[in-house]
């Protein structure tokens, strides 16, 4: 399976398309980024066809519904050969969204859009038929953004560290405990041991708390301990944040 | 299969070992096949409250090191022929455990009981560790005060990590048995309340055994308190508690005050 990437169009896309038009909010243009499968044929093409009906006959519903594209790099085929191609691969019920690996210049009306800026497959699929000509590999995940979630409670004496962002808990956290983020901190339970945000140098992450009975707070390294934490907050909700130099605590309601 | 448990707090003196022995004889009395096993290497106390101090031949340490068949080892109560200890060792230290002989040790108990009760020592060094190693569930011992309750809440995250089911990504499952309770005292808020407890540890409740006189009477005859006094109040507990752990539910009695009359009239101290 393939990511589709059609973000290099994002400049084009984003340009207004006139006056009018920038102000009506419900017509925009953004690019997106979908998943589809990528087909590889090899020449020669009608061996191949044939290739593809044996697997088809293994899993026969394997491409229906989805969207597919066409990498061409590994042949060479006119403009003709591909329209042909593309109207053998609809009587198998594989609908081509697109090719890839042609030359530009061979556009034509007729022929699907060419994509351009693909990246590489992201998962094998198990069940995929082991025909040599389907080319499926295996490749960096997409980057997901980097948050750490704890659905259990953080007992005494362990310590929970990620430096990549910011860190949720489901549970409370026992005194003794400590949660060391490098964005913010989020505890939906109680905080009774420490909570240090912003580790790497972050002076904008935050905690956050249903219940604060902290041990410590600490922001990029400034830092209050319980007795400096006001009574008046004490086991209420509570958020700190970094004002210059000075760890700021204030209710959350 | 036997299941295998593991008594613990973490803290020492909170009554790991007077639970091991009250619980032990409890499931014992109800007909179950019970072996208890002291892992307080250099330590051992079970024997003592068990009553079997003198008839210690051979112990842990020997079965794991071969010196001594498991069945050589095992000593029988005089009260319940269905209740077994497996003594610790006093002369060597929690070193001379290793982790393949205790995992063998249990292997082959479970085979032969139906409850294996591991009496875990205080801390959380090798000895801990190495009696929660196979448990499949935990009873963790906790007394109502600050420290008793950190501790316990140290061990619940070492059952999660250090065991051969957490690494196995199971879950060993845990009871809390709430020690030492004694109503007036948290009445009067020198003692953390049991929803204190439960919050802060939030896991299930086994049991409150209420603080009393009838415990260390027991001790000191060397005998568990479910055998020495069946009728009294944290007998009665313990009977409870063994029931919950065989998966019948019982409502959970908090200990309230129980004074006489004339504790009644006189017992408020002028201020």
């Amino acid at each position: 399976m393939r990511s589709l990437l059609t973000n290099q169009n994002r400049t084009d896309a984003e340009k207004p398309v006139s006056s009018a038009v920038r102000q009506r909010q419900s017509l925009m243009f953004r690019a997106r980024s979908y998943m589809a499968f990528a087909i590889t044929p090899q020449a020669p093409i009608v061996e191949w066809l044939a290739e593809l009906d044996t697997s088809l006959e293994r899993s026969e519903s394997f491409f229906s519904g989805h969207p597919v594209a066409l990498d061409l790099s590994s042949v060479s085929l006119s403009a003709a050969a591909i329209m042909h191609l593309v109207e053998n691969l609809a009587e198998r019920k594989i609908r081509v969204l697109g090719i890839t690996g042609v030359d530009p210049a061979i556009e034509e009306p007729g022929l699907p859009p060419i994509l351009r800026g693909g990246r590489g497959p992201q998962q094998t699929t198990p069940d995929l038929p082991k025909a040599p000509t389907l080319v499926v590999n295996a490749a960096p995940p997409r980057q997901q953004p980097a948050s750490l979630l704890i659905e259990t409670p953080v007992r005494s004496g362990q310590s929970v560290v990620f430096v990549d962002g910011d860190v949720t808990v489901l549970g409370s956290v026992g005194s003794g405990a400590e949660i060391v983020a490098g964005g913010s901190v989020h505890i939906y339970g109680t905080l009774r041991g420490r909570a240090m945000a912003g580790a790497n140098g972050n002076s904008r992450a935050r905690i956050f708390c249903q219940r604060v009975e902290a041990e410590l707070l600490a922001i990029d390294s400034y830092y209050k301990t319980a007795d400096e934490i006001e009574d008046s907050l004490r086991r209420q909700p509570i958020q700190a944040w970094l004002e210059g130099e000075t760890l700021k605590i204030s209710a959350l309601n | 299969m036997g299941q295998v448990l593991v008594v613990t707090s973490g803290k020492g003196g909170v009554g790991k070992t007077t639970s091991t022995a009250a619980l032990g004889a409890a499931l014992a009395r109800g007909g179950d096949k019970v072996v208890v096993v002291d892992f307080d290497v250099g330590l051992r106390n079970l024997d003592l409250v068990l009553g079997a101090e003198r008839r210690v031949v051979f112990d842990l340490i020997n079965v794991i090191h071969g010196v001594a068949k498991l069945t050589q080892a095992l000593i029988r109560d005089k009260r319940l022929d269905n209740l077994c200890l497996l003594p610790a060792s006093q002369t060597r230290d929690k070193d001379a455990l290793t982790d393949s002989g205790v995992a063998d040790v249990i292997a082959e108990l479970r085979t032969k009981f139906d409850w294996i009760i591991c009496d875990s020592p205080a801390g959380i060094e090798r000895g801990a560790t190495l009696a929660m190693r196979h448990a499949d569930a935990a009873i963790i011992v906790t007394n109502p005060e600050v420290s008793s309750v950190r501790d316990s809440d140290r061990i619940i995250g070492l059952l999660d990590s250090k065991t051969v089911k957490a690494e196995r990504g199971e879950q060993v499952e845990k009871h809390l048995l709430i020690t030492r309770y004694h109503a007036a005292r948290a009445a009067r808020g020198e003692m953390l309340s049991i929803e204190d407890v439960l919050e802060i540890l939030s896991i299930p409740l086994l049991g409150i055994i209420p603080e009393s006189q009838e415990v260390l009477r027991a001790s000191n005859l060397g005998s568990p308190v479910t055998l020495n006094n069946a009728q009294s109040a944290p007998a009665r507990a313990y009977f409870d508690a063994a029931r919950r752990l065989k998966g019948e539910k019982l409502a959970m009695a908090v200990p309230s005050e129980s004074r006489g009359i004339l504790n009644k009239l006189f017992g408020r101290k002028a201020a």
